[in-house]
Order: structure tokens, then C-alpha cells, then sequence
């Protein structure tokens, strides 16, 4: 287990290496924050100023190594923007970011499943069709406008929900969170579908394929055969056995969703930290670019490494296999 | 039972969203304030967040005329001496009395902000010396004459000495060396309301990162009563969404709406008010013998002839551009700034005449033409891409084929900056509402040494121009500043040496009961918006 461990530490690590020298070396390349930061009134002899300042000066191998050295001390920079650290701005949006990703995960699980097994066990029935017809749709229309259409209809047309931002916040836990206020959790509602809505769609269609998979199953006839009623027989049998590549997928989604929510934050200016990438990329805040991409892929290797060790824990032979290989 | 739940669940939400009161005000902005101190980044989207909780010695009003601000009234005493009588009984959020100390203190701070990505120090540079005569006399010594101090003056928010800790006495002394600062508190420490203390008609009271910044009533204000108990400013940087917010009811007002949704928010009953702005879109030409991205001269640079230049422009249909393109809300250009404002001469627009265009460029010997590439960003100014293919399409007909290259803002002006473009669409908008701002930004000689023409990527150089407009800048008559500059501008246009194409309008859309003066400047003001009269 110990050198299992070791070694998929190892390969994240690369990973997150790899992943630093490509992110410095493409932000390097699109364009030079001085021309968007500063005044367009400021003479030459302040841009020059600015960057010197910033550092913009020096030849890239020079700035890529001061900010190597600076990361292994835990300083990702400063922003241009804000002239503050980088990580402590993206750290200020993350909670925003956790939340919506949580609520939509916990929607898309709460309600994909069911509806899943649902189809899985009637496959021909009008609710198993409809339901499949409405998780093409879920997964084929773009993000970005299925957003606009919630904000139409539900905040335009009928006046229900706020089309945006993330209104009021109490504290819980030390963050700032919004379902704790009737607020809040009415400004959370269309976002939370609009991120929900493909995930949603994908995990309908795991858990049909795989209930219909687990019915052919011989320990499910016997199940049948014996005299267990249905409702035993769907809620311990077959739900227990379709779950493992579901939580496989959760695990997966979790990390991109956190990571990139950034067409929902937008669309509905949920003030997370997707639209501060967005914004950081428009005004080429590299610090915050470079933190914010590094940070992301922390966290996806983070959780596929737990997942990964997850599996082994579960099933043994993942272990065995990887230690012979 | 069923049928009712849907119809019920409906109710409940609405009562739950009803507004507060009608004292609120809510108001989606397209960007968003990065900072609360006023003297951090110089930058709109701070400016006009900032001016609701800070004041400065001057004002502008909506036409950019300056107005006297916490400065009652001020004298030049000499070419580079002022003197500024300061309001009386002007208070603090926190209660104290608004003194010469303050102002010292406030002009004292800039040089000392750190990490500030455009700092206001364009501003102080040129303050030699400041003296306090007494609590509400000030007189401002300047290292050369400068007939725009009051409207730089503007720019330069006070703060308050006492909720900074500044020492009992504050001496002046340029480029940071004062004295008497005490610890000065930097740019985040004014996220906190207590060091936020201005004397402005609102008080900060809170600025969430990202999605709010809410002020609130000040009793005292010595302007009156404001009009609002409570405004909250968010920023929705995306033009669909911020244009559902408002028809959605989550704010009261939006600026900058989508020029194709206007007929749509108009019929939901909203009012729209627009405004010619001090924001001129031109096209700029590369005027030196070596220029990228022109091909069929044999090398040559054909818009090193003003012919060409002139060719160029009268091939324009600029009409056509503000009808069609911009749906109305554009005029187009003669001059570099929208007339009335100081230094314009009420130059005609250059005639569209094709015709004209093609002779022109046969007697500069490209009776063929010759093809070039277009700069133009796509996302920075109104319909900016669209605009610049347009020209593109014009140029065409006599006989100049343009190929457009459209890039995000960012990449445009690294790039333009570098002189990859041979002509380039852009906008500039003079922030000091006068001629010597373009002028001396986009077309006096590039020259780092005295910091002319820091936006020239045009390189266009006339001496004349240059000696006339520095003169006007040393000038402190009105009068005579007023003529130089016209001089100045007629100089160049009559060289064509840039294009002037449009002045772009600037729309905000709210609900019929507010009312809101444009700005010239482009500010969206939640000090400014009132209540309709009932």
C-alpha cells in the first residue's frame, strides 16, 4: 500500500511540474499586462516604471525561476490587479465555488439516480423514454444557453428567481455560505440547476446502463426467485452494485466542476472563482492566472490520487496488479 | 390540490423578493471596482465607485466642466502658484472637520501607495510644494505651469488624516518625502469602513469581492440629503445576463446595455438615456518609412503621403457606419473631441466622396491601389470589429484591399504598442475633457524622454504641432489655451494624420421612475441617480 502510495504521489507530482511550466510559458505569450493595467494618459517613462515593478522586464526562464522558487515557498504572487497575493484573492471566491458545486452535485445525484434506475428497470415505458429523451437534451444543449433560457424564463417571464449574483451570505463553518437564508438559496437555486443539469444527464445514463446490466444478473433473478419483494430487491441488490462507477464519476466531476463552473459564473454572475479567471484573463492579472490554474490542478490530481487509493482500498487487486506491474 | 401547489410555491418566492424599500437603489456595472482606496489603481470602474464615498477639491459636472469640489473657490496667484479657499464645515463619515491637513495628507499618500497598477503620481509629479495658510487656506506650488491643475485636481481623492493616523502636523514634500505620515495604510486595509472615511454622500459599507459593493446614507453630508438610504453596486460583467437583471427586476438601472437590446428593454417599459461621450474611434496609420503588413508598393509606405492619408479618409462612409453598424448611437467625427468641449474648432466631417478618393490616390502613384492589414480589437469598444470591417469593405471601393485582424483587447494592444500594424482602429477618451489630452497622447512625437505621444503607435511627427501644443499646455489663459489647441488640432486634421471616425454614445437603461444625467465621461454615478418627481 505504502509504495503504491508513494508512487502515484510521485506521478501527481509531475504532473503538477508539467503543468507549471506550460501554464507560465502560455501566459507569457498572450500579451503584455503593462499595455491593459496602466493608465492609457501615463507617460513612457511610468510604463517603464510599472515594469520594472512587475518584474516584466527580466527574460522569462529569469521570471519563470523566481516564480518556481517563490511557489515552493507558497507564494504563487501578487496580483497586478488587486496588489494582493494571488492565492488569498482565488481563496476568497472558493467557498462561493464549493457551494455551487456541492448544491448542483448533490442535485444531480439526488435526482439522476432515481430517475436512472428508473429507466434502467422500465426501459420501454413512456417514463423510461421520456426520461432518457430529456437527458439528450441535458447533454446536448450548450451550457451557456441553457442558462440564459433558466434566467428567461424563471427570473424574466415569471418573476420567481433572481437572474443573479449570490445575495445574502451568513457565516457557517467560517465561510461564507447562502443556504442558510432564504436569500441566498433563491439566488442559488438556477445556477445550481444550470451547473447540475449535464451532470445530471450523464449520471441518468450510467445508472440506466449499468441497472439494466445488473437485472440480467443471476443473483438478481435468484433475488427475484426467491420471494424478496422489489423494492428490496432495486434498493439493496441492484442500487448497491450500480454505485461503483457512479462514485467513480462523482469523483471525476466533483474536480471539474469546482474547477470549471466558469460558463454558469458568468452567466449568472456567481461571484466564484471561474468569472474571477475570466475576468483575470481579460485584464492578463497573470499571478492570479497562473495560481488559479495551478490551484486547479492540485485539486484534480488531489482527488483522482483519492479516488485511486479509494479503489484499492475497495478492491484489492487494483493494488496487487499495480504492485507487480 | 395539485393545481395549486405551482400557483402557491409562486406566491411565496415573490413575497420573498419583494424590494426592501423603495429608498434602495441597485445598479449592475459592467466591471468591477479591483480596490476601495481611491488612490490604488487609476482605472473608471474605480473612479466611479469611489467618487460616491470620496471627494476631491474640484468637481466635473456631467458636460466634464469643472465645479468647485471641497475647494470653494480657488485663484492663480502666479503661473505656477494656486490658491484654494476650502469649504467650511465639511465633515468626515467619522465626525471629524474636513482641514487643509487632510488635503496635504491625502496629495501626500499617492507616492506612497504600493503595488498600484496605474498610480495617480501623474498627478502629484508635478506638485512642487503645498502650504496650508491656515485650517482652510492651501496654496499649490507647481513645478512648471499647469492650466489643468483644477481638472487634475479631480482625480486625486482626500482621505481622511485622522482615520489614516497621520501625525497632528503633515508637511509636504514631493515624490514621497513628507513628513509627518505616520503608518500609512495600503490599499487593503480600506476593504475596512473605518479607514475607508470620506466625505462623500454615501459610507462605505461593505465591498464584497466580486459581487457587491453596498454604501449607505450619509445624515451629514454638507450637500444635502442624499438620495438614497442604501445603494448597491454589482458587477455583471456579461452583457446578456446584466441585461436580464434588470428586465428580471434584481437592479434598478445597467449601464452599458447591449446596443441590439435596446429596442427589446425599451418596450419592457425601461428608460434609456444616451449621451455623446469624450470617446473618439479613429483610425491611426503607421507614418514611417518601415511599416509591416503592406503589400503592391514595392516596398514603399504609401501613408507616408497625405494624399493617401486623405484618400483614406474621404473613402469613408461615416454616416453609413453610425447608422447601420451602430445603430444610431454614434456621430461621426471631424475633430478628435466632440464640440462643444475645449479646444474643438466645429471642424466639418470629412465628405465621403469615392470618387475624389481615387484620383488622390492615382496623383500619389497607386492608381491600382495597394492591400494592408486592419488592427482592430474585438471586444473593447462598441461593434469595434464590425466597425473596423466596415472600413474595410469602403476601402475596397477604391481599389485598397484590407484584410481585417481582429484580435481580444489584451492581445491588441500588446501589439499595437509593438507597431505590428500598418493602421489600427482604437478609441481614446479624454479624461480631462479638453483637446491636450488626444493630442498629446495620440499625436504629438513619440518621444519617451518627455513623455509625448505615449500612445502615438502611429508615429506620426510635425514639429509645428508639437512647439504649438506645448505652449498651449504652459498656457494659462483660457482664452488663448482654447485657440492653440484648435490651431493645434487643425494642424493635424489638415495633414490627416489621424482619422477621426466616430464619438461613440453611451447608453444606460432603468426603470421609469429614476432619472439619470449622462456623462460625458462615461461614469455611471450612484450619486448622481435621482428619483423621478411623482
Amino acid at each position: 500500500m505504502i509504495v503504491y502510495l508513494v508512487r502515484r504521489v510521485g506521478q501527481s507530482l509531475l504532473a503538477v511540474m508539467a503543468m507549471a511550466v506550460l501554464v507560465f510559458i502560455g501566459v507569457f505569450f498572450i500579451g503584455n499586462p503593462v499595455d491593459v493595467l496602466v493608465n492609457p494618459e501615463a507617460s513612457q517613462a511610468q510604463i517603464a516604471a510599472t515594469v520594472e515593478r512587475l518584474g516584466l522586464d527580466r527574460p522569462l526562464y529569469e521570471q519563470f525561476g523566481i516564480f518556481v522558487w517563490n511557489a515552493l515557498q507558497g507564494d504563487l504572487g501578487t496580483s497586478f490587479v488587486y496588489g494582493r497575493p494571488a492565492l488569498e484573492i482565488i481563496l476568497d471566491r472558493l467557498p462561493a465555488t464549493m457551494e455551487l458545486a456541492l448544491v448542483a452535485l448533490a442535485l444531480s445525484v439526488g435526482i439522476g439516480i432515481p430517475l436512472g434506475v428508473w429507466a434502467g428497470l422500465r426501459p420501454n415505458s413512456i417514463a423510461g423514454r421520456t426520461i432518457m429523451g430529456g437527458s439528450i437534451l441535458g447533454f446536448s444543449l450548450p451550457n451557456f444557453w441553457q442558462g440564459m433560457l433558466l434566467i428567461l424564463v424563471f427570473a424574466v417571464l415569471l418573476g420567481w428567481l433572481p437572474a443573479g449574483g449570490r445575495g445574502e451570505t451568513t457565516e457557517f463553518l467560517g465561510m461564507q455560505v447562502s443556504f442558510l437564508t432564504w436569500d441566498g438559496l433563491s439566488h442559488l437555486i438556477l445556477p445550481a440547476i444550470n451547473l447540475a443539469l449535464f451532470k445530471m444527464s450523464l449520471i441518468i445514463r450510467l445508472a440506466r446502463a449499468n441497472t439494466r446490466e445488473v437485472c440480467m444478473q443471476d443473483y438478481v433473478k435468484f433475488a427475484r426467485a426467491k420471494g424478496l419483494s422489489p423494492r428490496r430487491v432495486v434498493l439493496v441488490h441492484v442500487l448497491k452494485n450500480i454505485m461503483i462507477p457512479v462514485v467513480t464519476i462523482i469523483g471525476l466531476e466533483l474536480g471539474s466542476m469546482v474547477a470549471f463552473a466558469i460558463v454558469t459564473e458568468t452567466v449568472f454572475a456567481w461571484p466564484g472563482m471561474g468569472k474571477l479567471l475570466i475576468d483575470s484573463i481579460n485584464l492578463l492579472d497573470r499571478p492570479v492566472i497562473v495560481a488559479y490554474l495551478m490551484l486547479t490542478v492540485l485539486i484534480i490530481v488531489a482527488i483522482n490520487l483519492l479516488v485511486d487509493v479509494i479503489y484499492s482500498a475497495i478492491d484489492p487487486r487494483i493494488r496487487l496488479s499495480e504492485m507487480k506491474g | 390540490m395539485k393545481a395549486l401547489t405551482l400557483p402557491l410555491m409562486a406566491g411565496i418566492m415573490a413575497a420573498g423578493l419583494a424590494p426592501a424599500s423603495a429608498q434602495t437603489l441597485s445598479i449592475g456595472l459592467k466591471s468591477e471596482a479591483t480596490s476601495m482606496d481611491p488612490q490604488f489603481h487609476q482605472l473608471s470602474t474605480n473612479i466611479q465607485v469611489a467618487k460616491n464615498i470620496f471627494e476631491a477639491l474640484t468637481t466635473q459636472d456631467a458636460l466634464q466642466m469643472v465645479t468647485p469640489g471641497l475647494a470653494e473657490s480657488w485663484e492663480v496667484v502666479d503661473d505656477t502658484t494656486w490658491r484654494f479657499k476650502l469649504r467650511q464645515g465639511v465633515k468626515f463619515h467619522d465626525g471629524s472637520d474636513f482641514t487643509a491637513r487632510d488635503v496635504i495628507y491625502s496629495f501626500c499618500r499617492v507616492p506612497l501607495v504600493e503595488n498600484s497598477p496605474s498610480p495617480y503620481t501623474i498627478f502629484t509629479g508635478g506638485i512642487a510644494d503645498m502650504a496650508a495658510e491656515d485650517d482652510h487656506t492651501l496654496t499649490i506650488t507647481t513645478t512648471a505651469t499647469n492650466p489643468l491643475l483644477p481638472v487634475d485636481l479631480w482625480s486625486l481623492a482626500i482621505l481622511s488624516a485622522n482615520a489614516l493616523g497621520a501625525e497632528d502636523q503633515v508637511t509636504y514634500g514631493p515624490e514621497g518625502t513628507c513628513e509627518g505620515m505616520g503608518d500609512v495604510p495600503q490599499a487593503p486595509a480600506f476593504n475596512d469602513p473605518a479607514i475607508a472615511v470620506g466625505t462623500g454622500p454615501y459610507i462605505l459599507d461593505r465591498y464584497n469581492r466580486g459581487s457587491e459593493v453596498v454604501v449607505t446614507r450619509f445624515d451629514d453630508y454638507w450637500g444635502g440629503t442624499p438620495d438614497w438610504e442604501r445603494v448597491t453596486m454589482r458587477p455583471i460583467t456579461s452583457d446578456g445576463p446584466r441585461v436580464a437583471a434588470l428586465l428580471a427586476g434584481d437592479v434598478d438601472m445597467i449601464e452599458s446595455p447591449p446596443i441590439q437590446d435596446i429596442p427589446r428593454i425599451e418596450q419592457g417599459g425601461f428608460t434609456i438615456v444616451d449621451a455623446l461621450s469624450n470617446r473618439i474611434i479613429y483610425l491611426h496609420m503607421l507614418q514611417q518609412e518601415d511599416a509591416p503588413g503592406i503589400g503592391g508598393t514595392d516596398g514603399e509606405n504609401p501613408l507616408m503621403d497625405a494624399r493617401v492619408r486623405e484618400a483614406i479618409s474621404i473613402s469613408i462612409n461615416r454616416e453609413a457606419i453610425t447608422e447601420r453598424i451602430m445603430g444610431g448611437y454614434a456621430q461621426a467625427a471631424g475633430e478628435l473631441l466632440p464640440p462643444p468641449m475645449f479646444g474643438t474648432s466645429g471642424r466639418d466631417v470629412d465628405p465621403y466622396d469615392p470618387d475624389r478618393a481615387r484620383e488622390l490616390l492615382a496623383e500619389a502613384g497607386y492608381p491600382d491601389g495597394f492591400s494592408i492589414t486592419l488592427g482592430t480589437p474585438n471586444d473593447r469598444y462598441i461593434n469595434d470589429e464590425q466597425v473596423a470591417q466596415a472600413v474595410a469593405q469602403m476601402l475596397a471601393q477604391i481599389g485598397i484591399s484590407v484584410s481585417v485582424d481582429a484580435s481580444t483587447a489584451s492581445q491588441f494592444f500588446s501589439r499595437r504598442n509593438a507597431l505590428e500594424f500598418p493602421v489600427y482602429l482604437a478609441g481614446w477618451g479624454a479624461s480631462s475633457g479638453d483637446m491636450s489630452s488626444p493630442l498629446k497622447s495620440l499625436v504629438a512625437t513619440f518621444d519617451a524622454a518627455t513623455g509625448m505621444g505615449p500612445t502615438n503607435a502611429g508615429r506620426y511627427s510635425n514639429p509645428e504641432m508639437d512647439t504649438l501644443l506645448i505652449e498651449a499646455m504652459a498656457t494659462i489663459d483660457d482664452e488663448a489655451r482654447d485657440q492653440m489647441l484648435q490651431d493645434a488640432q487643425t494642424m493635424v486634421l489638415d495633414d490627416h494624420g489621424i482619422i477621426p471616425l466616430h464619438y461613440e454614445q453611451t447608453v444606460w437603461a432603468m426603470k421609469p421612475d429614476l432619472i439619470y444625467e449622462p456623462r460625458v465621461d462615461q461614469y455611471t454615478m450612484a450619486r448622481e441617480v435621482k428619483r423621478a418627481a411623482e
